[in-house]
């Protein structure tokens, strides 16, 4: 552009600048159990008393941590056993003011708790900073207010706790779900031993922190870091009375047939392989991105996550190609840039899962699409967004759950071949459907065999609403009232 | 023609809200702020502006900032169309261009032999752009086939000067008839240019007479009409929003938008423009913030 009369250069290109989250969270070098409001040091052998927990950004040890043997979850357990009958007896209204206090500390401690969470699980800062964190204070907000209004929530009937609840959380909404596990609990008069996983115990044990500040009764939350041997073991647990487990449906198997011949109560939130529908009718770009979030959030680690899209065949080409550009637009990184879409996958062991099927799907026949080109740091374990097309029911890519953020497109012609492709699945745990046809939308949700059915939207987390599944993904229903009935018995 | 897709509102306003969430920081915001002071339109539009007030403004589009000549210069100049001439006198000589709003602005409630002449005096008194309002009775009542058939005649009585079409969005109330709006007008634009290259014509959300103006929401419906033209025929079609932005981070949210929206090939002055006044101010007191870490009281700024 020639400089003329006075006027000025030209503008240059743009992108967007790294703009890392700054605050400074300190990690211990090491972390103990916590029992009966102590830091209590493991007593399995030296050589195993302890494990590292990994940054999945980089690959880096961030801490260790206690390895929880026989012992220590028999320490914990008969710690909550001995807290229960105070706890149980203490006046409602009191219990809901350590719930409160609990809720309140977590959003004062927000930012921190965001950046340990995307830190150790590899999620992006603007999901644990804008999602998981004040949906954990939701939580106990909720819950606290439920407290002391139990009689109200089951009219005609008694409610009573249940006694002491082991609860073991994955490594994909670590704080979100010890905060779904808890605080009910706690609401209803029960004393818990946590298990957070393995790979993401590091907000658990903040959390503990904030319990300790929260001045709660000695023995009423217990947490035990660890891996499968340690949730084993609170599983086998004499003296444990309930176990709420969400996970893989391989370990919720495990626990149903360990628990089958013994009182204790269970319930279990476990995989999913979610179908959504784009019917013709459907608002699309809005639609798009209802996919779009339904898979790629959390770079797909959610078990909830929309794998399974299914188009209309008049729409599919469009669809596509929307797709395909929208993905480029997501920025795949450091999960602590405030501009990142799609973190760090959270192990090596899953990164390898999710590879596997990128190499198992052309293999059965299924065309992968990678548009999104997002530079990936050297180390680190990393998954761009992407999808497969020409994809067969049969297809183990469409019918198992990958856990990533991959997505299987399909096509279907009829409304009744999409509700029969959309249940042909052992799995049953949330469903999209979109479409513009208000009558449609009752008649399609009806017919899904899934726990939560989205219209129009997806993702849409509140405390007071029940989530869970049918099937192998699971039963018993967290959030809401339906989530009380599982820490209450009802005389 | 093939229906417009429908909206859904609520998802809709979700999307728009995420773009207001990316952190734009440091290099990327000047060069942000540089590239929205570049697709102003420095726009003055009320009964009692005179020929000064419009040289006042020229030389503002022209030199945003005096004594720094690394800020650009804005797009256009944006005035009535008995101001045409004046503007482009004191442009002569300068990349601005000179745009006017014709057809009866803002109401658009004229005879259409009226609209059209409008449009015909501003280009002959040397308009650059013609900034054109639908007929939103007719589009309201119905009858899209009479909105598009004004929109093709006002085409052709621009001649060599660009289009950009006021669907004034504030009247037509909801995202549906927004989407409906923007691919008829883009078709209608692309129909009366019938073999010749279709470039820089744009669609724009609103006069600024009424409110709302431009929301996010709105914008990223007609980007997304931009985007799907673009997927069908390959050709580009720019996008204004006006009234209602008036600091710079709103800026910043619209460019996030449409570089997620229809890429970084839109980020230029020919694909993509701001319809604001007290815009550039506000652009101008950020640059500074960055480059002196105070914020300058607002008559260190000339009144545009």
């Amino acid at each position: 552009m020639p400089r003329t009369n006075g006027a000025t250069a030209q503008p240059p290109r743009w992108d967007y600048a790294p703009a890392p989250e700054t605050a400074k969270v300190s990690i211990a070098p090491r972390y103990d159990h916590f029992i009966n409001n102590r830091w209590t040091p493991p007593t399995g052998p030296k050589s195993d008393a302890y494990f590292d927990t990994l940054n999945p950004a980089t690959e880096k040890t961030l801490a260790q941590v206690a390895h929880g043997s026989d012992a220590d979850v028999d320490a914990a357990v008969r710690a909550a056993a001995k807290a229960l009958p105070r706890w149980r007896a203490l006046p409602p209204t009191e219990r809901a003011k350590y719930i409160f206090r609990i809720a309140r500390r977590v959003q004062e401690r927000a930012r921190e708790l965001a950046v340990l969470e995307s830190t150790d699980s590899g999620k992006p800062i603007k999901e644990s900073r804008d999602l998981d964190v004040p949906q954990a204070a939701a939580h106990f907000f909720y819950h606290a207010g439920w407290a002391d209004k139990l009689p109200y929530a089951f009219p005609g009937r008694t409610p009573t706790p249940v006694g002491v609840c082991a609860q073991i959380i994955p490594w994909n909404f670590p704080l979100l779900m010890a905060a779904w596990k808890l605080a009910p609990a706690l609401a209803c008069g029960n004393t818990c031993v946590l298990k957070p996983a393995e790979t993401t115990p590091l907000t658990a044990l903040r959390l503990a922190e904030i319990i300790l500040d929260a001045d709660l009764p000695p023995g009423v939350v217990n947490v035990v870091t660890g891996d499968a041997r340690t949730g084993a073991a609170l599983v086998n647990h004499p003296r444990v009375h309930k176990i709420a487990f969400t996970g893989s449906t391989d370990v919720g198997k495990k626990i149903a047939a360990a628990t089958a011949a013994s009182p204790k109560r269970l319930t279990l939130e476990l995989g999913g392989k979610s179908p959504h529908i784009i019917f013709e009718d459907a608002s699309l770009d809005q639609a798009i991105e209802g996919v779009i979030q339904g898979i790629y959030f959390n770079q797909g680690e959610v078990c909830c996550a929309g794998s399974r899209l299914f188009v209309q065949e008049s729409i599919l080409d469009q669809v596509i190609r929307r797709l395909e550009h929208r993905m480029k637009s997501l920025r795949v990184g450091d999960p602590l840039d405030k501009n990142t879409d799609v973190g760090a996958v959270n192990s090596r062991d899953q990164l390898q899962r999710i590879d596997k099927y990128l190499a198992l799907g052309p293999a059965e026949g299924a065309t992968l699409h990678r548009a999104n080109h997002s530079t990936l740091p050297e180390r680190g374990y990393w998954c761009r967004p992407c999808f497969f097309t020409g994809v067969q029911p049969s297809h183990l890519v469409a019918r198992e759950e990958i856990f990533g953020p991959v997505l299987s497109v399909m096509s279907f012609r009829t409304p009744d071949e999409a509700i029969a492709r959309a249940n042909n699945t052992p799995y049953g745990l949330a469903a999209g459907v979109w479409t513009d046809k208000g009558s449609k939308i009752f008649d399609i949700a009806r017919k899904l065999k899934a726990g939560v059915v989205w219209c129009n939207t997806y993702n849409q987390f509140d405390p007071a609403s029940p989530f869970g599944g049918y099937k192998e993904s699971g039963f018993g229903r967290e959030g809401g009232r339906h989530g009380l009935r599982a820490y209450l018995n009802l005389a | 023609m093939s229906p417009s897709p429908t909206v859904d509102r609520v998802m809709a306003e979700q999307r728009a809200a995420a773009f207001t969430r990316r952190s734009i920081k440091t290099s990327t915001k000047r060069t942000g702020l540089l590239l929205a002071m570049s697709m102003l339109d420095l726009t003055t539009l009320e009964g009692k502006d005179s020929p000064e007030k419009v040289r006042a403004l020229c030389r503002k589009a022209v030199r945003p900032l005096p004594g720094d000549d690394s800020i650009p210069s804005a797009a256009a100049v944006c005035v009535y169309p008995s101001l045409v001439k004046t503007a482009r006198q004191a442009l002569a000589g300068t990349p601005v261009k000179v745009a006017s709003v014709a057809t009866g602005f803002p109401s658009g409630q004229f005879p259409l032999d009226v609209r059209l002449d409008d449009v015909r005096r501003a280009v002959d008194d040397g308009a650059h752009e013609i900034d054109m309002v639908i007929n939103r009775g007719a589009f309201l009542a119905g009858r899209y086939h009479e909105v598009a058939d004004e929109i093709r005649q006002v085409k052709l009585a621009c001649g060599p000067a660009h289009l950009k079409v006021i669907l004034e969005t504030g009247e037509l109330e909801t995202l549906d008839n927004v989407r409906r709006a923007s691919d008829l007008a883009i078709r209608a634009m692309h129909d009366a240019a019938a073999g010749h290259e279709q470039g820089g014509d744009f669609i724009k959300t609103s006069t600024g007479k009424v409110q709302p103006a431009a929301t996010m929401p709105v914008t990223l419906v007609m980007l997304e009409a931009i985007r799907d033209w673009y997927f069908q025929t390959g050709l580009r079609v720019g996008m204004k929003p006006a009234g209602g932005i008036r600091s710079a981070k709103q800026a910043l949210h619209y460019l996030v938008m449409v570089n997620e929206t229809l890429g970084p090939d839109w980020l230029t002055p020919d694909l993509f423009r701001f319809g604001a006044s007290s815009l550039a101010n506000d652009i101008l007191r950020q640059l500074e913030r960055q480059r002196t870490g105070a914020y300058m009281a607002g008559y260190d700024f000339t009144e545009s």
